[in-house]
């Protein structure tokens, strides 16, 4: 049974493009089913002078256990909007709410919480701290969350097994392949129990071998009911995902279920 | 982030970088080295100088009527100087009514000292000797006993018969290789036995207190010690401190009247205790901690800029690990303790090595000298906790800087 709702969520059904709009144009409190809602969302630079709009009024809504690509040539805004999103940023204009909580508003120790509890980033470059082993690296998240050493070691063992990487809890990252690091790196990310995984172009570093891994780990997880968002410029990555968002000068250009994006760029 | 964490990754930290960090903690190190050893050798100084030297030169619970003071103290005005030469001297005369004012419990003593030339037959050369002539009660309160022969008798301290004790340096020179008891020392054209070797008296700044001979105050050496019926001093000891508060206001009555005093005038003598010698000293002591706290300022300043731009660096060098623990959840406040609890290690090491080379640096002035150096609980725990203040102060800026970082830059650095 619940098998069955994971299956209608990760291919989401003709009406649910119309419920989106709705929940995006109501301006009303989104639903608990809502991971993210976005309302407008504008996000402004100023580069010696020159104004650069990276977000020029972004719509979206995420629902629960979703597995969303965020696709786009560069400029087009994605990494703009994954740092909005992941709470890294925040927006000049429009409303950004985060599992029913506004966050586009929030005061930087209150973004530094809801990154700590609700989100679970994965990067392009890994980002672990090098002399430190790939337990204490996922132990980090817990650390900042106030999780007492013991139940710490404890979870944090956990998540590496998830990412079976049980054996190498004591390695550093330079002595783990590129595959092990960014399989720690999701550990980390998954070791707060997160409201969503963001992934920045998580195979980018990664040979093609490694990256199918990779990819595997997330549709597991995406099976497992974890919602996950991940940016890409690659759609062969991107066509792992249950739904592509394009991206193209700050504004959505088009938000397909799977099977719609990879028809339309003939991959097969 | 909990404290416990916080500090062993600042250790970490700091082993991982074992030869950078030491020069960062080197200023403070120095600075905290010179504080524990100024402090130790000033105490230790300062132990010499009760037990040794004022216990050598003033007995405990006493105190010396004087002319003049013994001990001067710091500077003396022109006219303090004038008051000091018109005043009159101590006479033979004024011993009786001080002592017969005194409690039957209290132990006093006459005593004259001047240096006079003795000779030998044994050695070529007449030598200068500290000279004293004493009353029955002084090597009771001087607490000297002879290692050889013996003290005066009541009879020879009686009758002023040519006898005399001497110190181990007298009997060194003027007796090489003989036995000193029953030989004779000749003073001023008279000669006097020798009854008695008195233990060694040791030395202070390299001034010996061997250098002595004792003369019963009626022996003829007393003209030339203490001449036209001038005393030097009325030494008197009680057997409390108490006591020796009640004794010196007697002797002051006793003084003042014999003066002829109004109330208004001042005394025209001293009454010298071991506390006057004592002031001497902590007045040169408070210039020397005065000055062993100054100097380690100097090293600490040195070492605080140099930890803060070690830190500086360091937050430099860790933006992208700042980034990535922003990204985690990290705070602004959890950055900042980080950085604060690792300038503080590092200063709080560096503290506790100065500590250690401190201590060390006193032993070693303790074996090479004669002065006790002691190492004093409270220089450590200062030193210890102005290591890690400096740590904090030094890291306050550096640390707030990386707390303020933008995660996204952080994240994107190299």
């Amino acid at each position: 049974m619940s098998q069955d709702i994971v299956r209608e969520s990760l291919e989401a059904p003709l009406g649910v493009t119309a419920e989106r709009q709705a929940v995006v144009s109501s301006g009303a409190t989104p639903g608990k089913d809502w991971v993210i809602v976005t309302r407008g969302i504008k996000r402004e630079y100023d580069m010696g002078g020159e104004i650069v709009r990276a977000l020029r009024g972004v719509d979206l809504a995420i629902q629960r256990n979703e597995y969303v690509a965020i696709m786009g040539p560069s400029g087009s805004g994605k990494s703009t909007l994954m740092n909005v999103i992941g709470c890294l940023d925040t927006p000049n204009a429009g409303e950004y709410w985060l599992n029913g909580t506004q966050v586009s508003s929030m005061t930087d120790d209150a973004l530094a919480r809801v990154r700590n509890k609700e989100i679970g980033f994965v990067f392009q470059t890994f980002n672990l701290l090098p002399r430190a082993s790939a337990l204490h690296n996922v132990e980090l998240p817990l650390v900042y969350a106030g999780v007492p050493g013991d139940e710490r070691k404890r979870r944090a063992r956990e998540a590496l097994e998830r990412v079976q990487l049980g054996e190498r809890v004591d390695h550093r990252p330079n002595e783990l392949s590129g595959g092990q690091r960014q399989r720690v790196a999701i550990a980390r990310a998954l070791v707060n129990n997160p409201s969503i995984l963001l992934a920045d172009e998580p195979t980018g570093n990664l040979d093609s071998g490694t990256s199918e891994e990779i990819m595997k780990v997330f549709e597991s997880l995406a099976e497992q009911g974890q919602t996950v968002i991940m940016v890409t410029h690659e759609p062969d990555i991107a066509a792992h995902a249950r739904r592509v968002i394009v991206l193209r000068d700050g504004l959505v250009a088009s938000d397909d279920r799977r099977s719609t994006f990879v028809e339309k760029l003939g991959i097969p | 982030m909990p404290f416990i964490e916080a500090i062993r990754l600042a250790l970490q930290q700091i082993w991982v970088q074992k030869l950078k960090s030491f020069f960062t903690l080197l200023g403070v190190m120095i600075g905290v080295t010179f504080l524990i050893a100024v402090v130790s050798i000033v105490g230790g100084m300062s132990r010499y100088m009760t037990d040794q030297v004022v216990g050598k030169i003033m007995a405990v619970n006493s105190f010396e009527l004087r002319s003049r003071p013994n001990i001067n103290i710091g500077e003396n005005s022109e006219e303090r100087r004038r008051e000091l030469r018109r005043r009159q001297r101590i006479r033979e005369s004024d011993i009786q009514p001080v002592a017969d004012a005194l409690p039957p419990d209290v132990k006093w003593a006459a005593v004259g000292n001047d240096n006079l030339s003795a000779q030998t037959t044994y050695v070529a050369k007449p030598r200068q000797v500290q000279v004293f002539t004493v009353t029955n009660d002084y090597f009771d309160i001087k607490k000297m006993s002879p290692v050889r022969g013996r003290l005066f008798s009541p009879q020879e301290f009686e009758r002023g018969m040519n006898v005399v004790v001497i110190g181990q340096d007298v009997a060194t020179y003027f007796f090489p290789g003989l036995e000193p008891i029953g030989r004779q020392i000749t003073v001023r054209g008279i000669p006097y036995t020798v009854v008695g070797l008195m233990e060694k008296q040791g030395s202070a700044f390299g001034i010996s207190f061997d250098k002595f001979m004792v003369a019963p105050h009626k022996s003829p050496l007393n003209r030339y010690v203490n001449v036209h019926g001038v005393i030097d001093a009325v030494m008197i000891q009680t057997p409390s401190r108490e006591g020796m508060i009640g004794a010196m206001e007697e002797v002051r009555q006793v003084m003042r009247a014999r003066h002829h005093l109004r109330p208004s005038q001042k005394d025209d003598f001293e009454l010298e205790t071991s506390d006057s010698a004592l002031e001497f000293w902590n007045k040169i002591k408070s210039y020397l901690v005065f000055a062993g706290v100054a100097l380690p300022t100097v090293g600490l300043v040195v070492g605080a800029i140099v930890i803060m731009n070690i830190m500086l660096v360091a937050v430099a060098e860790r933006t992208r690990e700042i980034g990535i623990r922003k990204s985690l959840g990290a705070r602004r406040r959890d950055i900042m303790s980080q950085f604060l609890v690792e300038s503080a290690t590092l200063s709080t090491v560096g503290a506790a090595l100065g500590v250690a080379t401190g201590f060390a640096f006193a032993k070693f002035i303790a074996m090479v000298t004669p002065l006790p150096a002691a190492v004093e609980l409270w220089s450590v725990l200062l030193g210890i906790s102005i290591g890690a203040g400096v740590g904090i102060v030094a890291g306050v800026y550096p640390a707030s800087r990386a707390s303020r970082l933008d995660p996204i830059t952080a994240l994107r650095a190299e």
